[in-house]
């Protein structure tokens, strides 16, 4: 055989793991990874934007990631130190230094997820209220259904943010027993949340300072309880010589 | 323009995985040859697509017409192994993260006699023997790939063939 035709025989295929590298690095195809949560397994995808999306690792969650998204989806590391980040933003339910790739969504819908990630863990939010943050306080209903359409639940806590009328309302990972599990888990009472809103109360002022706050803003929790003063409305508690709080901004 | 470019210009993200199917078999067993190395050879194929991607992106119809791909991608390889031999430390790449995606070395072992034989080639002569008889890319190609005169290349070939038999007579 000829020096020529043994060269040319040191070729072959192309090795495993090769094309499914480069849709990964090029964006054609997202990553992903299992983690556990409070609500179990949790199946993670990221891409070279960011993290993309969260859903329980239950059957199926390759098939529902590509109808969603049209893209493919391997099983990978994250990159670089991501790994680390991904369990302490599920556990902070923020994304803190973790980049998140929000591409699939609206630009209004991009942003009220951002503010809904700036809500503190074992703080809850009405509809309303994320609606006044965007500067769309007609659209309470909208941002209700970008939560329902919220890709990286736990780590955009789309847990926090709740009906208007104080109920916990709907939630989009497993169902509402999840958001009250959530919610549980960071130390919020939610039993305590459904009887104030069974009572309508809306905000709770402190005598002391005169602030009026969602009963869940810690300002008002650091008053100690005992003597918060109920409100149905933001305007009673106005009328009542109280100023909204400017942590929480109740409105 | 061939079918697989003018699909490239119609719809990068749709066609972009048959370019790996297609060329990357030739770009990773060249750099397999060259650098000598499975896990290097994989990491500077799959870079060498990501880089590639990314430039076609910004490519408008003008630039798609005079695209011949072979040696435009085996330019980026060049410069990619080129500056990997110069720092061997490069930044982690997305990929080189990927330990679920890192394959099993697909070589025969006996098949390293080949990288010793090729290391006694200078880097010109190991470049042309490996794009032309273990890649099958035409003088041309090789040429605008390299940047090399045609004369150039087929003398490179010509004397890394005759070292190659040289050293291999001296084997037995």
């Amino acid at each position: 055989m000829s020096i020529e035709d043994r060269l040319s025989g040191l070729a072959g295929g192309l090795p495993d793991g090769i094309s499914e590298g480069v849709a990964l690095g090029t964006g054609l195809a997202d990553g992903y990874d299992l983690y556990s949560s409070p609500l179990g397994e949790v199946v993670v995808t990221f891409n070279i934007e960011g993290v993309s999306s969260l859903d329980l690792a239950t059957k199926g969650y390759e098939t529902r990631f590509a109808d969603r998204h049209g893209r493919r989806l391997f099983r990978a590391d994250p990159p670089t130190d991501w790994g680390r980040h991904i369990p302490e933003a599920m556990e902070a339910g923020t994304p803190g230094r973790l980049p998140v790739d929000l591409r699939s969504r609206t630009p209004f819908e991009g942003r009220v997820l951002q503010i809904a990630a700036t809500i503190p863990r074992g703080e809850v939010r009405p509809y309303g209220w994320l609606a006044r943050e965007v500067e769309k306080p007609g659209a309470a209903r909208a941002v209700g259904s970008t939560m329902a359409r919220n890709p990286i639940p736990l780590i955009i806590p789309c847990h926090r943010v709740v009906r208007s009328d104080g109920h916990l309302g709907e939630y989009s990972l497993g169902g509402p027993h999840n958001k009250w599990e959530l919610l549980t888990h960071e130390g919020v009472e939610p039993a305590r949340l459904v009887e104030l809103a069974e009572h309508h109360v809306r905000v709770q002022g402190d005598p002391a300072t005169g602030v009026y706050c969602h009963p869940t803003c810690h300002v008002i929790r650091a008053s100690g309880q005992w003597n918060v003063v109920d409100f149905t409305s933001t305007a009673a508690a106005q009328s009542a010589g109280f100023r909204a709080c400017e942590v929480c901004r109740p409105g | 323009m061939d079918d697989l470019t003018a699909a490239l210009a119609r719809d990068l993200d749709g066609t972009f995985p048959a370019l790996v199917e297609n060329a990357g078999p030739g770009l990773y067993w060249g750099l397999r040859r060259l650098c000598g190395d499975h896990q290097e050879a994989q990491d500077l194929t799959q870079e060498t697509f990501i880089r590639a991607y990314r430039a076609l992106g910004g490519f408008d119809r003008a630039r798609f017409e005079e695209l011949r791909l072979s040696p435009w991608l085996w330019t980026i390889a060049l410069n990619l192994g080129r500056n990997h031999l110069r720092s061997r430390s490069r930044r982690p790449t997305f990929v080189q993260m990927s330990e679920y995606l890192s394959s099993d070395d697909p070589e025969p072992p006996d098949t390293a006699a080949w990288d010793t034989r090729l290391s006694t080639l200078s880097m010109n002569q190991r470049t042309a023997v490996v794009l032309r008889h273990v890649v099958g890319l035409g003088i041309a190609e090789i040429s605008e790939a390299t940047g090399r005169p045609e004369g150039t290349v087929k003398a490179d070939i010509h004397r890394g063939l005759d070292r190659l038999k040289r050293v291999m007579e001296q084997e037995t």
